[in-house]
């Protein structure tokens, strides 16, 4: 049995050593050596702050009551954390983006930075960890008194709570209040609290251990041991199973200090990730041997001894010094990381909520008034902690102590609890107004306080409200509202409160409009992941850059406000530290701010700064609906897709055009080159012979006629490609007369020698007068009939030429005897260079039908073949004048 | 090159990771499930509190191990998302 006054060094000696780590992770964090600190193991431990005394003593003492009730305080959290990619990492992404400093913020935040919601959630979180904070101050203090009674002496327990309150707060204003910026992370006091969550974690698994294995001699025996114990049946009440697991889970994201670790101390989402499944994993190691240990103590200890401090009774009664010491020291820490984490989260709702809003309205202008808002801040948070030490220790005076830890817990939770709808709703639902969210969290603290905080004091309610009601109004009887009576207690209460408190929500957030910036921060909350913190809500105002800095200075500090600055000017391409006060400027400096102050102090501040106009109709439009902006946007991507694909297209095609151009007169170019080199060699052989001499005369006269041959061939050739270029390019002049279109034909004939061997044979409408350019009509009956000599290649050539009227035009075929044209030749003859099978008979460039062709375009009339007409057939389409066809058109 | 009538790569990725993220969500709702399932039987003779016990702290670290399995993939998908944000930016 250790001494008294032994507990009570190790006591003060494990204080200091707290007090020491504390002070080694914030030196080792100023010189920016402490990464580790800030790893997902740190963070995850930081969380069991959940595991308070209640876990440590009490949970021991629930089970020895109610059997394995006590695991519904466990199981909710770890659904929420293995749910984390549902709801949690919403809440860190939001919490971070906006740089939420507490859950009063973020309601406050989130419901337009409304002054009243963040009083609203900081009185309902003082309520609720009032006797939270009494429930770790009274189990330190049973804890000493078990070894002080065995040492048989009776120490002034409510000076030994006094005591411990004060070391708690000197602790808290130390490590908790160095700086102002809530979203720094207390490096100091994580660490601490990480180092007595280890000691907590082992010093239970120590003392479950030594139960199981050395007490009750093993893990089968243990199982008997519980088969035969008092609560070896398990009598399950459904309703508090459920309901009790729904209630922690609310709980362990709605409480201040839950959600000061769990949000604003988080510095990557990343340990989320980690904490998913190593802090259910903790909890778990915490829980698995509290059954043994309730069925072990309640077999061993004496009836008349409290379950509630089995984990340290039993050792003693076994004798084993070490292993009390080790588990007071256990229960010691959790009570001390809970308060102080607790009064820290709790000070900086009072200051940012309750304390700035009241000195801002208080001052002659606000936020001009000279002198450090830091101290005043500062000065509030401090005052703020010992405040809710004292009065945690005023609750454990005058509650007695003398409740069983497990239910203060529980009142706590279900208060706290009020606080969902109001979150979950802003978080999900954008229509969730600051009417309906204030209406639904007033009514839940109203029928919360009636109906289980009240009656929780031995006394808090005469007995006559409790059996009668208020002023014989039966049916708001504390503990059967309604007039439904039966309920337990703390299920009755967390139904009807949460029923209420989610129908009014709801109700009145359907019915009332919300402010633009209620509807802004709705939407970049409930949209965190698309949209990031790019709510804007400042106009662009003529505040003075100066005024700002000077603000900021006093919030944030000279150097972090100048800092700031410098960077923003830096941003916007300026010298020195006075940025544009631009939207973005002032946005971002209000988040800043709001990272010290809370963001319904710094939206106000900058608010009074700013001229108080805070949101333009235009800017809400504009970025309130990101739905419709979405839409937009996509829609116009998908137009400008569509022009992209339709320009592409175009460009193709003429890339195409350009392409087959470019080979056309490729071949063009190669096919005049091979039609000149053909003359030219035999012009040049021939010349060389002439030139090197010794040849008779007729040989002489024989070469010269071949040279002069070809010469006028290369002439013909070069006369057509002119022809040819001329009429292409349409810079033909056209000489128009009347003329009969026999008398065209008969001129075409007799250039051709009357067709030579062809038998030429006219019919039809020759007499049809025409008026064209006969010359040019001329030529282009000269070279079919010049195609019939050289191709109808038959024993009697015979061509037939028809001429019909038909309307404006006249239609004049050339059809002969011949073999005619291959069908696979059609397509191409009248192409330049085009030519029937045998060139050399045809003794041309291939120029000929080209020519036609390009005259027929230019007289406005075509030229095609005729096929099935047993020889080749050519068919002239030629308007009768041109003139009136052209006035026509 | 991914054979024809294979989805394209990315496709496939990005469908893993949606339904990842389904099974994230599922994970609570399933181990709600598990942890109210003894409703139904601790009424009766056989629900004692050594064997309910057993029952529900298996289902717990089931839990643990598969949030344990899923933790790492999924920060990795939270990081992919965030980064595909910035650079829609």
């Amino acid at each position: 049995m250790p001494a008294f006054d032994v507990i009570l060094i190790a006591c003060i000696l494990y204080a200091t050593f707290l007090f020491a780590v504390a002070f080694a992770a914030e030196r080792l964090a100023a010189r920016g050596r402490a990464r580790w600190l800030r790893g997902g193991a740190v963070y995850t431990l930081s969380l069991s702050i959940y595991c308070t005394a209640w876990t440590f003593y009490g949970a021991v003492g629930y089970a020895a009551r109610s059997g394995l009730e006590f695991v519904t305080i466990y199981l909710g959290p770890t659904l929420v954390l293995i749910g984390w990619w549902g709801l949690l990492r919403k809440l860190v992404r939001v919490g971070r983006a906006q740089r939420i400093t507490s859950v009063a913020d973020l309601i406050s935040s989130r419901f337009g930075k409304s002054n009243l919601l963040g009083g609203l959630v900081t009185l309902l979180a003082v309520f609720a960890t009032t006797p939270y904070i009494a429930l770790q101050l009274q189990s330190v203090t049973l804890s000493f008194a078990v070894f002080a009674a065995e040492d048989g002496m009776a120490p002034e327990l409510d000076a030994l709570g006094f005591w411990v309150a004060a070391g708690l707060a000197v602790f808290a204003v130390l490590f908790g209040t160095r700086r102002l910026d809530a979203n720094e992370r207390h490096d100091g006091i994580v660490a601490a609290i990480a180092t007595e969550a280890i000691v907590k974690l082992v010093a239970f698994i120590a003392v479950g251990v030594f139960v199981v294995f050395i007490v009750a001699g093993g893990p089968t025996q243990t199982f008997a041991a519980i088969d035969a114990s008092p609560i070896a049946a398990w009598e399950l009440r459904p309703g508090r199973w459920a309901g009790l697991t729904f209630l922690a889970a609310a709980a362990f994201i709605c409480l201040p200090r839950m959600f000061q670790v769990l949000v604003v101390e988080n510095s990557d989402e990343r340990h989320l990730a980690i904490a998913s499944w190593a802090f259910p994993l903790y909890l778990f190691a915490m829980s698995a041997f509290t059954v043994p240990i309730a069925a072990v103590g309640l077999a061993r200890l004496p009836a008349d001894s409290n379950p509630d401090l089995y984990v340290l009774s039993l050792p003693l009664a076994e004798n084993q010094d070490g292993l009390a010491l080790l588990a007071f020291l256990g229960g010691f820490s959790s009570a001390t990381s809970m308060v102080i984490v607790a009064a820290i989260a709790l000070a900086t709702m009072i200051s940012n909520h309750v304390v700035m809003p009241i000195w801002l309205r208080s001052g002659p202008s606000g936020a001009f008034v000279s002198g450090d808002v830091r101290n005043v801040a500062l000065s509030a948070r401090r005052i703020s902690i010992v405040g809710i030490l004292g009065l945690g220790y005023l609750y454990f005076r005058l509650s007695g102590g003398g409740e069983a830890l497990a239910s203060i817990g529980l009142i706590s939770f279900a208060g706290i609890a009020q606080v969902l709808p109001a979150m979950i709703g802003g978080l999900f639902w954008r229509g969730a107004t600051r009417v309906g969210a204030a209406a639904g969290l007033t009514l839940g603290l109203a029928i919360w306080v009636w109906t289980l905080f009240l009656p929780s004091f031995a006394g808090g309610l005469p007995e006559i409200v409790m059996t009668e009601g208020p002023f014989g109004a039966g049916w708001l009887r504390p503990e059967a509202l309604f007039g439904i009576a039966g309920i337990d207690p703390i299920l009755h209460t967390l139904c009807w409160s949460l029923l209420l408190n989610t129908g009014a929500l709801v109700l009145l957030s359907l019915v009332t409009f919300p402010s633009p910036i209620e509807r802004l921060q709705g939407a970049a909350m409930v949209n965190v992941f698309r949209t990031g913190p790019g709510a804007r809500g400042w106009q662009p105002t003529h505040v003075e850059a100066e005024d700002l800095l000077v603000m900021a200075q006093r919030i944030l500090g000279p150097a972090e406000a100048q800092a700031v600055f410098r960077a923003e000017a830096m941003r916007q391409g300026k010298l020195g530290y006075l940025p544009n006060p631009s939207q973005e400027f002032l946005e971002r400096l209000e988040r800043e701010l709001a990272g010290s102050v809370g963001g319904a102090t710094a939206h106000a501040m900058l608010g009074q700064m700013t001229g108080g106009g805070a949101v333009s109709v235009e800017e809400l439009m504009r970025v309130a609906d990101e739905t419709a902006q979405i839409m937009e946007y996509s829609a116009r991507l998908e137009t400008q897709s569509r022009e992209l694909a339709r320009t592409a297209a175009q460009l193709r095609e003429a890339n195409e055009k350009l392409t087959r151009l470019s080979v056309q007169k490729d071949a063009f170019l190669g096919q005049i080159s091979h039609e000149l080199r053909t003359p030219m060699t035999s012009i040049r052989s021939f010349s060389e012979i002439l030139r090197d001499g010794g040849m008779g005369d007729a040989d002489r006269a024989r070469f010269a006629g071949v040279i002069h041959d070809e010469a006028l061939r290369l002439t013909r050739l070069l006369d057509d490609l002119l022809d040819l270029s001329v009429l292409e390019s349409g810079q033909v002049s056209l000489r128009m007369a009347e003329e009969q279109l026999g008398a065209i034909l008969d001129r075409a004939i007799q250039a051709c020698d009357g067709g030579g061997p062809v038998r030429i044979e006219r019919r039809g409408a020759l007499d049809t007068v025409l008026v064209t350019d006969g010359d040019r009509l001329a030529q282009v009956f000269i070279n079919l009939v010049m195609n019939c000599r050289k191709y109808a290649l038959v024993a009697e050539p015979h061509l037939r030429i028809t001429a019909r009227r038909d309307g404006e035009m006249v239609e004049i075929d050339f059809v002969d005897n011949g073999p005619g044209i291959p069908t696979g030749e059609q397509e191409m003859m009248f192409e330049k260079f085009a030519r029937g099978g045998d060139s050399r008979a045809a003794g041309g460039a291939g120029l000929g039908l080209a020519i036609c062709r390009e005259i027929m375009t230019r007289l406005g009339g075509t030229i095609s073949y005729l096929p099935g007409q047993g020889g080749a057939a050519f068919r002239l389409r030629v308007p009768r004048a041109l003139g009136h066809l052209r006035a026509a058109e | 090159m991914s054979a024809p009538g294979d989805p394209p790569f990315l496709e496939r990725r990005s469908y893993r990771r949606r339904r990842l993220s389904d099974a994230a969500r599922a994970l609570p709702i399933f181990g709600t499930v598990l942890f109210m399932l003894p409703v139904l039987w601790a009424a009766g003779p056989g629900g004692t509190t050594a064997r309910s016990g057993l029952y529900l702290f298996g289902c717990w670290f089931v839990l643990i191990v598969i949030a344990a399995a899923l933790s790492r993939p999924l920060t990795r998908i939270a990081e992919a998302a965030r980064d595909d944000k910035d650079d829609a930016r």
